[in-house]
């Protein structure tokens, strides 16, 4: 795949499994369904094991807790593994091994050894999936030290973090949101690797920042092209890329010339990561805000009905009419 | 020569070697349950005395260089798999030297250097620890083994890993330390069935009932078993029956084992089993007590070169929460 070619955000993770374990021999691959011939339950990984050989690909039993505690056990031993846990909601059955063992492992061996290992998952609302397969499960870790949590929003973002998360010596939860997957937009240069605890600025503006991670970020982007060409706002968009580590200085950077700040998370405030980026904020930029708020979920569970899940997920509409809103604007003024 | 020849025709110097390291962790033992009504070492602490052969029995069985994940009752497993009792002592107490320089403390000890990829404070990490050890031992000829407690067999972490490792076939031994109490709970009472080997014949892995206070019985079932795992023959479930001969853990008098039931295992102290045995192989009394007696001043150097290390100074602690 050649730069500038459009590349389709399933292909970008397949694509950036498949160098990986070109490179590293270590680099093994497991979970459910991953290997058998779609690939998945989103058809991310057709034809690896096929590449690489039923050794160092293979599909598992149901079995949560066994793969996540077994992914453990091989990243301290000499193996770096990818697994795919398929939902992100079933990440509930794996926690005690990931809070447990991977996330303290260096700390408590007095680094005699580190963690390399990647959980990826599907995330997100939107697939009229239902309460418990369309949650996002980035906040019930947020808070391990240990941990590092990547939340891609492109193709090409995903691309370059998988690769970065692949490469590093931590425990990485990585989360695809399902609705990027069908997603084709620009590849990366060939052999592109993203650093892991960097934010970037997906669109500069003067008036207000906009902070969002994963399918969140296209929103706003969406959000911030429909203010500025229907009432002259221009909003800057930060990709927050990894939630932990949270890349406090670049957001701190965008408020300091926008002096306002709205945080966009695809889950409930009490206890999300945006209610803890505005609390941050708060605590280093203080003097920099002149409006700091946060659109979110309601406080319930993920709603099945096409209707219900819709305004219950804060889109690009909402995200732009949350904007009106608090400028006092009306639309198209 | 089959795998009991081998075990009948040992020298019983090496026998004797390892009464030594099973009195070491008697000896340990004995100097943390004094150390913590001291105050020295902190928190809680779980004690294995009374389960010395099973570790001992099974880590003889091992390279040095195959994979051990033990248990918050782990103080026999690590000496058992060649943790220096200096640096674990020291851990205990909290102690720079230690040998996660006191970071982890009893439950959590980990040293690569002698393949024991940790004790684990919850139970039954240590199956899927070992479980996914065997993932990467499968490519480098080693061996990992799992030991684990009764009460971790109706975990889902037994279940979840004894199929993973057999539809797998990993190089893997599970051996359950069957001391017949979960905490303060008998083990017939919320095991179903209560028969831990038979679990495996679910999975169709082979498996075995040990009497696990004997040395020689332990290390029978782990040559063979291990011998299983690294020519490809898959993983083996060993129940390993003993008995502690404290309660759970510091905060616990035991008083709800039946006295004449404490008895019984007492009398059956793998140390006395041991010591029998070795005068039947015609090991002289002059023998034992010279490795009785080298033991006591290993383990009486453990213990004052762990009260002689400093605590760790926070102020020059250098953690960092991410590997470079």
């Amino acid at each position: 795949m050649s730069a500038g070619a459009a590349l389709e955000f399933r292909v970008a993770i397949r694509e950036a499994i498949v160098e990986e374990m070109e490179r590293d021999e270590s680099v093994v691959f497991f979970g459910e369904d991953i290997a058998a011939e779609q690939g998945g339950v989103f058809a991310v990984t057709p034809g690896i094991q096929e590449r690489f050989g039923t050794e160092r690909v293979f599909d598992t039993p149901i079995s949560e807790l066994a793969i996540t505690g077994a992914a453990f056990g091989a990243a301290v031993t000499g193996l770096r593994p990818i697994i795919e846990i398929m939902f992100g909601d079933f990440m509930g059955l794996a926690m005690d091994s990931l809070i447990n063992q991977s996330a303290k492992y260096w700390y408590l061996s007095r680094e005699q050894r580190s963690v390399p290992l990647v959980v990826r998952s599907a995330v997100g609302g939107g697939g009229r999936f239902g309460a418990i397969h369309s949650q996002t499960h980035a906040t019930w870790f947020q808070g391990v030290p240990g941990l590092k949590i990547a939340f891609p929003s492109s193709p090409a973002e995903a691309k370059g973090l998988l690769k970065a998360a692949i490469r590093d010596d931590n425990p990485v939860i990585f989360l695809e949101h399902k609705r990027l997957y069908s997603v084709k937009a620009q590849a990366p240069a060939p052999g592109e690797v993203l650093p892991l605890g960097q934010a970037r600025v997906a669109r500069p503006g003067r008036d207000l920042t906009i902070v969002s991670a994963g399918k969140g970020v296209p929103d706003a982007l969406e959000a911030a092209g429909e203010l500025a060409r229907d009432d002259r706002i221009e909003a800057e968009v930060i990709d927050l890329r990894t939630l932990r580590p949270l890349d406090i200085d670049t957001v701190l950077a965008s408020v300091a010339r926008t002096n306002r700040m709205l945080a966009v998370e695809e889950g409930p405030a009490t206890g999300g990561w945006a209610a803890g980026l505005l609390g941050i904020v708060a605590e280093h930029g203080l003097h920099d805000l002149d409006d700091v708020w946060l659109l979110s979920t309601d406080e319930l569970p993920i709603p099945y009905s096409p209707t219900l899940e819709d305004a219950f997920i804060p889109g690009a509409a909402a995200i732009a009419s949350a904007v009106r809103e608090r400028a006092g604007v009306v639309a198209g003024r | 020569m089959t795998v009991d020849e081998q075990i009948v025709t040992e020298a019983p110097a090496a026998y004797l070697e390892r009464y030594g390291l099973m009195l070491l962790i008697r000896l340990f033992e004995t100097e943390m349950q004094r150390l913590f009504l001291k105050g020295e070492v902190h928190g809680t602490t779980h004690l294995s005395a009374g389960q010395e052969a099973v570790p001992v029995g099974v880590c003889s069985a091992l390279a040095p260089d195959d994979y051990l994940a033990g248990t918050y009752r782990g103080h026999g497993h690590a000496l058992a798999k060649g943790t220096h009792p200096d640096a674990l002592l020291a851990e205990m107490l909290g102690r720079v030297t230690g040998v996660c320089g006191g970071r982890a403390g009893s439950m959590n000890v980990i040293d690569a250097e002698h393949g024991l990829v940790g004790c684990f404070g919850i139970v039954g990490g240590s199956i899927a620890a070992a479980t996914g050890a065997a993932l990467a031992a499968k490519g480098q000829g080693r061996v990992a083994v799992a030991m684990f407690g009764d009460g971790a067999t109706n975990h889902g972490y037994f279940h979840e890993c004894l199929n993973f490792a057999q539809v797998l076939a990993l190089p893997v031994v599970f051996v359950c330390e069957n001391n017949f109490y979960g905490e303060f709970t008998p083990m017939l009472k919320v095991t179903a069935g209560g028969d831990i080997a038979g679990r495996a014949a679910a999975y169709g892995i082979p498996a075995s009932v040990v009497d696990g206070n004997d040395l020689w019985a332990v290390r029978e079932a782990a040559v063979e078993a291990v011998a299983r795992a690294r020519s490809g023959g898959g993983p083996t479930l060993l129940e390993c029956q003993t008995y502690r001969h404290h309660g759970h853990s510091k905060a616990d008098p035991a008083k709800y084992r039946p006295p004449e039931e404490v008895e019984r295992w007492l009398a059956r102290d793998p140390l006395g089993v041991a010591k029998a045995r070795l005068a039947e192989l015609g090991v002289s009394e002059q023998e034992l007590s010279e490795v009785e007696e080298t033991t006591r001043a290993r383990m009486e150097q453990a213990v004052q070169s762990a009260l002689a290390a400093a605590y760790p100074d926070p102020a020059g602690e250098t953690a960092t929460e991410f590997a470079p």
